[in-house]
C-alpha cells in the first residue's frame, strides 16, 4: 500500500505529464493546419502533372520504344522500396503502419525470389526496417533539420533515385507513404514510381489534339524525371500532414488517459486520508474511554 | 476572338496565379510565344525565362524555370518547377547559376559535355539580357 506522500507525488507527476501531452497536442494542431495548407497548395501541380502525363502515356500504350521511366526496362528482378516515414515518434501507429506495409511488401517480393533494396526517408521507418532487412537497407535520408519541406528536398531524393535507375541499380521503384485522409485517418499507401503509374480516374474528358513543341517524345523525356520528384514531394507533404494528425490524436488520447489516471489516484488518495483520520479518531476515543 | 484567356501558373509548392488575361507571353523551349484567346491546343516544355501577363493594358511579369506549358480550350496552364513574381526574382540567384554553369564548362571533358555546358551558360546569359529588356528592378 503506497503511503499518502507517495500518492501525492504520483499525482503531481501524472499532472505534469498531462500538461506536456496537452501542450504537444496543441503544437501538433497548429502544425497540422500549416501542413494541411501546404499539402493542399501542392495538389494542383501534382494533379495537372498526372493529367498531362497520363494523357501522353495513353498515346504510348502498347507501343514500342516508350521511355524506360514509363515502360520500364523490361525487368522486375531488382525492386527498390522507398519508405517515407516521420522523423519523430509519439504519433501513435503512424510510423509502424507504414513500416508494416513496406515490410509485408518486401517479404512478398523476397519470397518470389526478387532482390529487394530499401531506401528510407525519415528515421522512424528506418529504425523498424533495419532490424528486419539489415542486408537490403540501401541508405537513410533524414530530413530532421528541415523545418519546412520544400520542393528542393524532394528533388534531391528524386535525382538520387533517377541516378540509381540510370546506373541500373534497380528495375522497379515503389514509394511507401501515408495518405492523409483526415485527422483521425491516415492510409498507408504504396505507389509505383518507376515505371510510372497514373491515377486513371483522374484523367478528365477526351484527349485534346495537341501540337507538341519540340516533340511528344522530348516532352515526355523531360517530364517523366520531374514526375518522380513531384510524386516524392507529394508523398512527403502528405506524410507531414498525416504525422501531425496522428500525433494530435495520439496526444489527445494520452491527455485523456492521464486525466483518468489522476482521477483514480485522487480517489485512492482521499480514501487513504479518510482511513487515516478514522484511525486517529478511534485511537483518541479509545484512549479517552480507557481513562 | 474570345475575350482573353484563362491563365494559371502553378509551382509544386503553390498556385502562383490564376486569372483571366488578354494575352500571355511564354518562354517556350523553341523561343518565346504569345498566347491569346482561342489558341490552338499546344504543349511545350519551358526554358528559364519570364512570363508576361497582359490584362487590361497592365503588364505583369513572372519568372519561371523548368516545366511545361499546356494550352487547351480550358486555358493556359504553366507548370513550372520554380515560379515567382518578377518582384520576387533575385538577380543574385542568376549570377550564381552563371558561375555554376561556367564551372561546369571548364570542368567538362568530352565535346558533348562541353556543348551542353555552353548551351546552359548561354541560356543563363540570355536571361540576364532579358531582365534588362523586361525592365525588372535592379
Amino acid at each position: 500500500m503506497p503511503s499518502l506522500k507517495d500518492l501525492k507525488n504520483r499525482i503531481s507527476s501524472v499532472k505534469s505529464t498531462q500538461k506536456i501531452t496537452k501542450a504537444m497536442q496543441m503544437v501538433a494542431a497548429a502544425k497540422l493546419r500549416r501542413a494541411q495548407e501546404n499539402a493542399e497548395s501542392a495538389r494542383p501541380y501534382a494533379e495537372r502533372m498526372n493529367d498531362v502525363l497520363a494523357g501522353l502515356a495513353a498515346a504510348y500504350k502498347g507501343r514500342e520504344g516508350a521511355p524506360q521511366l514509363l515502360g520500364g526496362n523490361g525487368k522486375d528482378q531488382t525492386q527498390l522500396l522507398i519508405v517515407a516515414s516521420a522523423e519523430r515518434g509519439l504519433c501513435g501507429g503512424f510510423n509502424s503502419s507504414i513500416a508494416r506495409l513496406a515490410r509485408d511488401h518486401a517479404n512478398k517480393l523476397i519470397a518470389e525470389g526478387k532482390t529487394v533494396k530499401i531506401l528510407c526517408v525519415g528515421k522512424k521507418g528506418h529504425d523498424v526496417l533495419k532490424r528486419l532487412f539489415a542486408d537490403q537497407m540501401e541508405d537513410l535520408i533524414t530530413l530532421r533539420e528541415v523545418k519546412q519541406i520544400g520542393y528542393s528536398n524532394a528533388k534531391e531524393i528524386g535525382d538520387r533515385v533517377l541516378e540509381m535507375f540510370d546506373a541500373g541499380e534497380f528495375d522497379v521503384a515503389t514509394l511507401f507513404y501515408s495518405k492523409f485522409k483526415s485527422v483521425i485517418s491516415q492510409v498507408p499507401t504504396a505507389h509505383q514510381l518507376i515505371p510510372a503509374s497514373f491515377d486513371e480516374d483522374a484523367v478528365s474528358g477526351e484527349a485534346t489534339n495537341y501540337e507538341y513543341e519540340p516533340s511528344e517524345e522530348a516532352i515526355l523525356e523531360d517530364l517523366l524525371p520531374r514526375n518522380v520528384s513531384v510524386q516524392i514531394f507529394h508523398a512527403l507533404l502528405e506524410n507531414a500532414a498525416g504525422e501531425m494528425g496522428a500525433k494530435m490524436s495520439a496526444m489527445d488520447n494520452a491527455t485523456r488517459n492521464a486525466g483518468d489516471m489522476i482521477n483514480k489516484l485522487e480517489i485512492s488518495y482521499n480514501r487513504q486520508r479518510q482511513a487515516q483520520i478514522t484511525k486517529e479518531l478511534i485511537e483518541i476515543i479509545s484512549g479517552a474511554e480507557a481513562l | 476572338m474570345a475575350d482573353g484567356i484563362k491563365i494559371e501558373i502553378v509551382s509544386p509548392e503553390n498556385l502562383v496565379l490564376s486569372e483571366q488575361a488578354s494575352s500571355v507571353t511564354v518562354p517556350g523551349a523553341d523561343g518565346y510565344f504569345t498566347v491569346m484567346g482561342d489558341h490552338a491546343a499546344l504543349m511545350t516544355t519551358l526554358k528559364a525565362g519570364f512570363v508576361t501577363v497582359t490584362s487590361g493594358g497592365a503588364e505583369r511579369t513572372y519568372y519561371v524555370q523548368g516545366g511545361f506549358a499546356d494550352v487547351s480550350d480550358a486555358g493556359l496552364t504553366i507548370l513550372a518547377e520554380q515560379a515567382k513574381t518578377g518582384a520576387d526574382f533575385d538577380r543574385s540567384e542568376l549570377d550564381a547559376a552563371i558561375v555554376k554553369a561556367q564551372a561546369a564548362l571548364s570542368a567538362a571533358t568530352t565535346d558533348q559535355a562541353k556543348q551542353d555546358a555552353q548551351t546552359a551558360l548561354d541560356g543563363w546569359k540570355n536571361l540576364l539580357l532579358e531582365i534588362d529588356a523586361v525592365g525588372l528592378p535592379n
